[in-house]
């Protein structure tokens, strides 16, 4: 329980299915902050004081479990690592994967709970045979499938997400409000929770090694300066201060950061265009497909608000090695490797891969 | 049945002490009006300042009631302070031992980062003893006694239950001039407390320990001893603690110390025979587990007893007996509910790993030995719990 609306109103609804619920919220910082502050609302200890009131409403336990070692290591380094390698992470899929959804449900295993619900806009669906399967919500708009996509059949087996069928957001907070909790009206959170202000480059220069370096375009010409390469996302235009449009008079767009030569490589948005992405890092959320190396069509989205685009997919392997492989039907534009591409069969989530590899639609010469 | 084996923490309050706190909160009047209703409530004030002083081995002129253990503790310690350095600037520093209660070592530090203190501090032993030969070294340390302002020491442990040899505590610190704070929160009701005997210049008290209210304790401050207040107005209490003086909460209090003193032999001897029975029961039926602090004697009161359980973390415990109706403590305060890794275990050479199982049971007069049977019962299935989920800084295998 975040404190937030949405974990109040799962574990309202879990106990009236009729199960032992007790109230768990995560302390993940040594040092949360006593009020909470703009649009952030899972780490301060108001926010506590908020889940721990929801808990006393339900009438249900309400406890504090502490993981903030593992936060620190699995999901702040992960991500300071992450962007220091020149990739753009996903922090708060990192932390269902190895907080949520392995930490905490590892824990709450031992101590003989059976699942971890979550307040997640998503549902679980069993099939015939009772394999479990994950899919998109009923409210599309606050949707979350995405960034459970890690799930493996595994966590799966001991998720419960009881907002899933819930067509609105408007109408959990209208439960909530019916059901007497003081966090019906309280701001969604959004931004990265560890990040108090929202300034995530500010916070990265803090806290990543960096120097003044060059950018570059496609041909390695410098063509400007920036402070330092970390920080800058792929697809990116502004703050890059070139001053002056290329050649061709066109914006010139962030296509690569380069950490190991501290280079940011620039471009015409069209050089941003990916005609495949892959990554060895993947995951089935469920049963994989019968024979997943025969490509197969899906959707593949690559960012938790994105809409999801036609595409193929198959797992290709080579010396050994496999990669899950995705070929949008038209290129994508502004992919950072780093960045998880999910896979989607209808609504159903099929699996995911952090993206390691990609492929340009566009020939270099162009830039 | 709920077991309650947290009485550090607080205390039921006594049935006659709820009776006589809520006739006394019935009188009209503020004790300092000139009236007859004044009058009255000033008079059952003064009853139960010269009731608690005549227990705690003080004057009444001594007792300055306060809201509780926390006030009277940054009362003495910041007004000591204060005053000393008015006296003389070169008296900047505060000793303390480890271990202290947070109220102590965060108003140190307190006054480390606000008044340019210097905090010095007396190394534990390893089983949370202050020893006098170790406080005078750290008072004579650095520029000498001359600079320190005060010093201040926990009389009873209130996580590892260590009774502190306060009076040859107060006998190095006199000897240098020097006033010395006793912090006897957790000494009230399971050690006979004399402050006139101790040789302290200050001690602070708390009545929901004792089986009083909470949010009425009292500073006793000696008659020799002066402070810088921190409240100011109406100077009642010497001027030491201004405010409207809580009438009930005094009765409460001074009830709440003669009964908890009256029976203080029968609590000690019948609170030992069920914390050695707890003591033994666990060592018998939980393999890994560790009793920290002195061993039962004289040297420990006998309502404590701190375990740590090798491979766990203790709020898996506290979880795991929650669930089965027995409230215990992990021992330390928390922000948020987040237990942290017991500082004084930490303070007495306990490794990390180690401090991270620790569960403090607390008894009371109320506690049963059917209560420590239902413990010992339930116990062996909460460590296994405990030790399947681990220490909570572990990589978890469901990557």
């Amino acid at each position: 329980m975040s404190g937030g609306v949405d974990s109040a109103v799962a574990a309202a609804r879990a106990v009236e299915a009729g199960h032992d619920v007790v109230g768990v919220h995560l302390a993940l910082s040594r040092m949360p902050g006593t009020l909470r502050t703009g649009s952030r609302g899972c780490c301060t200890i108001e926010d506590s004081m908020d889940a721990q009131r929801a808990a006393n409403v339900i009438g249900i336990p309400y406890y504090v479990w502490d993981f903030s070692e593992r936060f620190k290591l699995d999901v702040v380094d992960d991500f300071i690592a992450e962007y220091s390698a020149g990739r753009t992470p996903n922090p708060c899929m990192r932390c269902n994967e190895r907080i949520k959804f392995a930490a905490l449900l590892e824990k709450a295993l031992s101590l003989g709970f059976d699942a971890v619900c979550t307040g997640h806009y998503a549902t679980i669906l069993t099939d015939a045979d009772g394999n479990r399967e994950l899919h998109r919500s009923a409210a599309w708009a606050k949707d979350q499938s995405y960034v459970l996509g890690v799930l493996t059949t595994e966590q799966l087996a001991h998720a419960m997400f009881p907002l899933g069928a819930t067509p609105s957001k408007a109408e959990v907070r209208a439960e909530a409000a019916a059901r007497g909790l003081a966090v019906a009206a309280k701001p969604d959170s959004h931004d990265i929770c560890f990040i108090s202000d929202g300034d995530t480059r500010g916070w990265l220069s803090d806290h990543v090694e960096h120097a003044p370096g060059s950018i570059v375009d496609r041909d390695g010409a410098v063509v400007g300066s920036h402070d330092g390469a970390v920080g800058f996302t792929v697809g990116q235009r502004r703050g890059l201060a070139l001053g002056v449009p290329d050649a061709g008079g066109r914006p010139r767009f962030v296509l690569e950061v380069r950490p190991r030569t501290n280079e940011v490589v620039v471009g015409p948005r069209e050089a941003l265009a990916l005609a495949r992405i892959s990554g060895e890092r993947f995951s089935w959320a469920g049963l994989p497909p019968a024979d997943p190396t025969t490509p197969f069509r899906c959707e593949v989205q690559i960012r938790a608000h994105a809409d999801p685009v036609p595409a193929e997919a198959f797992v290709h392997t080579e010396g050994g090695r496999s990669e899950l492989v995705v070929v949008p039907d038209a290129p994508l534009i502004g992919v950072s490797p780093g960045q998880t591409a999910v896979v989607y069969v209808g609504t159903r989530v099929l699996g995911q891969c952090t993206i390691d590899r990609t492929v340009s639609a566009v020939p270099a010469t162009v830039g | 049945m709920a077991i309650y084996l947290d009485h550090a923490a607080s205390t039921p309050l006594l049935p006659e002490v709820l009776e006589a706190y809520a006739e006394a909160l019935r009188t009209i009047g503020n004790p300092s009006s000139i009236h007859g209703h004044g009058q009255r409530a000033k008079q059952a004030l003064e009853e139960s300042r010269e009731r608690l002083a005549a227990v705690v081995g003080c004057e009444p002129v001594e007792v300055i009631f306060t809201s509780g253990g926390t006030e009277s503790i940054n009362s003495a310690i910041k007004g000591l302070f204060w005053a000393a350095r008015a006296a003389d600037p070169v008296r900047s520093s505060v000793v303390i031992p480890g271990g202290e209660h947070h109220a102590t070592a965060d108003t140190v530090d307190w006054l480390v980062r606000a008044e340019g203190a210097r905090r010095v501090e007396v190394p534990l032993d390893a089983d949370g003893r202050i020893l006098p030969d170790r406080l005078a070294a750290a008072l004579d340390s650095g520029s000498g006694a001359g600079s320190v302002a005060l010093t201040s020491a926990i009389w009873v442990n209130n996580e590892v239950g260590t009774i502190q040899p306060v009076a040859a505590l107060a006998e190095v610190a006199a000897a240098r001039s020097i006033p010395l704070h006793v912090d006897a929160v957790a000494a009230l009701g399971h050690v006979p407390v004399d402050f006139a005997r101790s040789g302290a210049s200050a001690m602070s008290l708390s009545a929901h320990k004792i089986g009083g209210p909470v949010s009425i304790g009292a500073l006793v401050l000696g008659r020799r001893s002066s402070l810088v207040p921190l409240l100011h107005g109406g100077g009642q209490q010497r001027s030491v603690r201004s405010g409207t003086q809580d009438v009930a909460g005094a009765v409460a209090f001074a009830l709440a110390a003669e009964v908890a003193t009256a029976r203080l032999d029968d609590d000690v001897r019948r609170m030992g025979e069920l914390r050695d029975r707890l003591v033994g029961g666990v060592r018998a039926a939980v393999d890994g587990s560790v009793m920290r602090g002195p061993a039962p004697g004289p040297e420990r009161v006998t309502s404590n007893a701190n375990i740590t359980f090798a491979g766990c973390d203790g709020d898996s415990l506290l979880f795991a007996l929650d669930m089965a109706g027995i409230s215990v403590s992990t021992g330390s305060a928390c922000t948020a509910g987040v237990p942290e890794v017991s500082h004084v275990l930490l303070d007495m050479g306990v490794p990390e790993d180690e401090a991270r199982g620790a569960l403090r049971f607390t008894l009371g007069p109320s506690t049963t030995q059917a209560d420590i049977d239902a413990v010992l019962a339930a116990l062996p299935a909460a460590v296994e719990r405990a030790r399947a989920a681990g220490h909570s800084s572990r990589e978890p295998a469901m990557y």
